[in-house]
């Protein structure tokens, strides 16, 4: 029965990592404009942008 | 190739996305050679040619010039709709202002050595193109380091080196692509509100579901009752897990609860967060015990779901009023600059810097930011945003023109008479009587219930602590903190947030926006309804012209036409629209008298219009008479047409009475004490005698005079509900309990108040009313159900069967079924009442 203890330990780092992924996106700002990013992404990559 | 077209509902705010995949790109733009290629509107004859485009003005083509020559002519073929027409050539020295280290320090966000980020609002954000070009603004200005575009709020963030360019250049760059920044001197509030208000809660969110999840998964033994076959070790194990797992909701996700309880008792005030906070410390030091001491399972999952539903609700209530700004004054709505004229030398300097006797130049369309006397020009006012009255008042030189009209013609020249802070609508606003001493009186229901509720419970806490105390200590313990948990307020605490937030929601999609949602609380309970006239009951933005007096024949009908083509005045343009069809003639030896009329020659015929004095001289004629009694009737302009000296009769203005009207008013006459306050002569007073008691009618009213009169109505203690427009109206809105703007366009300026209306949903008011109380009564109703849950939680805690499992089930039933069911009873009295 100890393995289950091995794989809850493993579950809950996975879902730490999620956890703190979900924060450092909010902090980030991705939720202050959930729009804007969608259309963003549709353009065409331009010269000058590929040069970056 | 793929082109993306947004559909921006405004009214909505919902945006459509669609994609349309294109073969071949020289489809996109495939204007006709009389569109203007930058704007698509037509060229007319007009046209300004370059290459083998042409362009309707010189703006048009400058902006294209501008793209053309930094390689950005993309912006025209990624939507259809991207290019806007260019309003005029803009003035070389507009916005030397930016140079002033002042309005720098106020709009800049922050300097960090070279580097320096702004955001401007820009208006004409409306289709993936801007997003596009804004963001490749550097392509333009290379001091610009990084450009992003919040489409929805229709705003621009940039980042730029303090060492290649300046805050000036920035926005000249703006607006050399066409899209020039609203600067005003509200850009300094947007800067200090435009908070992150919505991340901290997303992320305790995020933190209480997180939580919420694994423990429910960790209780899962406790769930299916296997909780006595499994190993004793591997349970403690769990427990601890949960302990662990119920720290950070606690200490993080609940923090808000409890800090403002603790505000709350500080200021001797008991709030629904005092026993929210209560029951969220019993269930952890419950838990807690539970499981250290006695190795049971705990409460954390009733307690990380409570707090999860509970944060839900939070955002839900906050997300429902995030979109309307209320907090609008005079400053959103005044220039932060003027032309000022310094010995021949055009100049633009802050408003705040202007001295008085300086010479200031107002261009057409341009807001007058102090009162100042006309020098030079001719000055047509409209003062629609201060009083209502949106036919342009005619100014002639030497006359006082007071700060907040709207200039419309060609540009006049003024002479500063006060300072800004010296100016009559700036010490309107200032004036102390006009501060208005925040509703105290009332109370918000959900701060009345739980003071009295959470007295309730900690009395029964307490008793039934010391019933116990005597024999077992434990059991003691054990009845106090069930109490406690099982009283937590968490429906009542959703209740109000949902209720009202979907109310607010339902009104918000029939534009009525209210400020916050205590004020549908107040709206239940206001019992005396105070109207404006001018723009509030009438129509102003809907002139109706019609002609009184000898029919026109089709060469009549020419005649004017041609004549009024020829003058800018407002009343002149409304005639030359509304002879829609008409041929024009030349015309010759145009005079226009400001104040008076226009006259000229136009086929060998002299046409006069104009004012009665003008146009008649001192020749009586059977129209006078006519016309004052005309007057009687409406409010109107009139202007009197003669054709070689025989007067044909008169032109006349006047605004209606908006749709609607008279249902409404004889619907709230029968709840509510209804009168009405106008500025106006009382030459409407039989026409509204109708809909009014007599003495219920004031006019010939001062704003002060309006304020008084609700403060008189209130201290009878009758609760006021003000309905008015423009800033005359501002002091009564203040002091009323509840003021209603009434805007025809909600998204422009309107006077600080509680509520924002637009126009055409004025005549369900009523329902809006309706709909208010039905809200409050499902209010009560859910408080009397989650009254009732907690009896039931009682009696099953009385009969010692309140185990973590019980809790589990019945706290998030109860909560969920609240929420359920004021949603579902608020939407079903909507749609009642026809609102959605």
């Amino acid at each position: 029965m100890s393995v289950i203890l091995v794989l809850i330990g493993a579950s809950l780092i996975v879902a730490t990592g999620f956890l703190l992924a979900f924060i450092w996106s909010v902090k980030n700002d991705q939720y202050e404009d959930r729009f804007t990013p969608s259309v963003r992404m549709l353009f065409d990559e331009d010269e000058s942008r590929k040069d970056l | 190739m793929t082109k993306i077209i947004l559909f921006n509902d405004k009214y909505h705010r919902d945006t459509i996305l669609v994609i349309i995949s294109l073969p071949n790109m020289s489809l996109v733009k495939d204007k006709i050679s009389s569109f203007c290629y930058h704007c698509g509107e037509n060229c007319n004859d007009n046209s300004v040619k370059l290459d083998d485009k042409s362009f309707c003005c010189e703006g048009c083509k400058a902006v294209f010039q501008i793209l053309d020559g930094h390689n950005l002519c993309e912006y025209y073929s990624i939507d259809g709709e991207a290019g806007l027409k260019v309003k005029e050539v803009p003035f070389e020295k507009r916005f030397d202002y930016l140079d002033d280290k002042d309005i720098i320090s106020k709009i800049v966000e922050f300097n960090n050595k070279n580097l320096s980020s702004v955001t401007f609002s820009i208006p004409e954000i409306h289709c993936s193109s801007c997003i596009w070009l804004l963001e490749r603004i550097n392509k333009v200005n290379p001091g610009v380091i990084n450009s992003r575009v919040d489409f929805l709020q229709k705003r621009v963030s940039i980042l730029f080196d303090n060492e290649i360019t300046t805050l000036k250049e920035v926005v000249k760059s703006l607006v050399s692509v066409g899209y020039e920044p609203n600067i005003n001197l509200d850009t300094e509030f947007k800067k200090k509100s435009s908070g992150k208000n919505f991340r901290d809660l997303y992320a305790r969110i995020g933190v209480a579901g997180f939580c919420l999840g694994n423990i429910m998964l960790l209780s899962f033994p406790e769930y299916l009752a296997i909780g006595d076959t499994y190993d004793q070790g591997l349970k403690n194990v769990f427990n601890y897990l949960n302990i662990l797992l119920g720290i950070p909701v606690i200490t993080y996700c609940s923090s808000p609860y409890f800090i403002s309880a603790w505000k709350g008792l500080k200021n001797k005030f008991i709030n629904i967060d005092v026993p929210i906070s209560l029951g969220l410390l019993a269930l952890f030091l419950r838990s807690i015990y539970e499981i250290v001491l006695h190795s049971n399972a705990g409460f954390m999952d009733s307690l990380a779901g409570l707090v999860f539903f509970l944060l839900i609700g939070k955002l839900f209530q906050s997300k429902t009023y995030e979109s309307i700004n209320f907090e609008r004054d005079y400053k959103s709505y005044f220039p932060i600059s003027v032309t000022c004229n310094k010995k021949g030398a055009e100049t633009c300097i802050p408003v705040s810097k202007l001295n008085v006797g300086d010479r200031i130049i107002i261009r057409n369309n341009e807001i007058i930011p102090v009162d100042a006397i006309l020098f030079s020009g001719e000055g047509y006012i409209d003062y629609s945003f201060v009083t209502g009255e949106s036919i342009p008042e005619q100014k002639v030189l030497g006359e006082i023109i007071y700060a907040g009209g709207k200039h419309l013609g060609s540009a006049i020249e003024l002479e500063v008479l006060r300072t800004v802070s010296q100016s009559y609508l700036t010490q309107l606003w200032n004036d102390k009587a006009f501060v208005k001493t925040r509703k105290s009186g009332i109370e918000s229901l959900t701060n009345f219930v739980s003071k009295y509720f959470t007295i309730a419970i900690l009395l029964i806490a307490f008793a039934s602590a010391f019933y116990w105390l005597p024999t077992d200590v434990d059991k003691a313990l054990t009845a106090f903190t069930t109490v406690l948990i099982i009283a937590c307020p968490c429906a009542l605490a959703l209740t109000t947030p949902f209720a009202l937030g979907n109310s607010l929601r339902i009104l918000g999609k029939n534009k009525f926006y209210l400020r916050d949602s205590f004020v549908i609380e107040t709206m239940s309970k206001i019992d005396s309804i105070v109207l404006d006239k001018t723009g509030t009951i009438t129509n102003t933005k809907d002139l109706r012209i019609e002609f009184i007096g000898s029919e026109l024949s089709d060469e009549d009908n020419a005649l004017v036409k041609s004549l009024v083509r020829n003058s800018t005045h407002p009343l002149s343009r409304r005639i030359h629209e509304s002879l829609n069809g008409s041929y024009v003639f030349r015309s010759t030896e145009f005079e226009e008298i400001a104040g008076e009329g226009i006259s000229g020659q136009v086929e060998g015929r002299i046409v006069k219009l104009g004012n009665i004095r003008y146009v008649l001289g001192d020749i009586e004629c059977p129209f006078q008479k006519f016309s004052t009694d005309f007057r009687k009737n409406l409010v109107s302009t009139n202007v009197f047409l003669s054709i070689d000296g025989e007067v044909k009769g008169f032109y006349s203005f006047s605004s209606k009475y908006r749709d609607g009207l008279e249902p409404l008013l004889n619907e709230l006459s029968t709840k509510y004490n209804i009168s009405l306050i106008s500025g106006d002569k009382n030459h409407e007073r039989t026409m509204l005698k109708k809909f009014f008691e007599d003495d219920q009618l004031h006019f010939d009213q001062m704003p002060s005079d309006k304020l008084r009169y609700v403060r008189s109505k209130q201290k009878k203690g009758e609760k006021v509900m003000m309905i008015g427009d423009g800033l005359n109206d501002a002091g009564a809105l203040k002091q009323s309990d509840i003021g209603v703007s009434v805007t025809e366009d909600v998204a422009s300026f309107s006077p600080a108040c509680d509520i924002i209306m637009d126009a055409q949903e004025f005549s369900k008011l009523g329902s809006f009313m309706n709909f208010a109380r039905s809200t409050m009564l499902i209010i009560k109703v859910s408080f009397v159900i989650s009254f009732f849950y907690n009896v039931i939680g009682l009696y099953l805690a009385s009969q010692g069967t309140f185990s973590p499992l019980i809790a589990a089930i019945l706290m998030p039933f109860n909560s969920i079924s609240i929420v359920l069911f004021v949603v579902g009873m608020t939407n079903l009295s909507a749609k009642r009442r026809k609102l959605i």
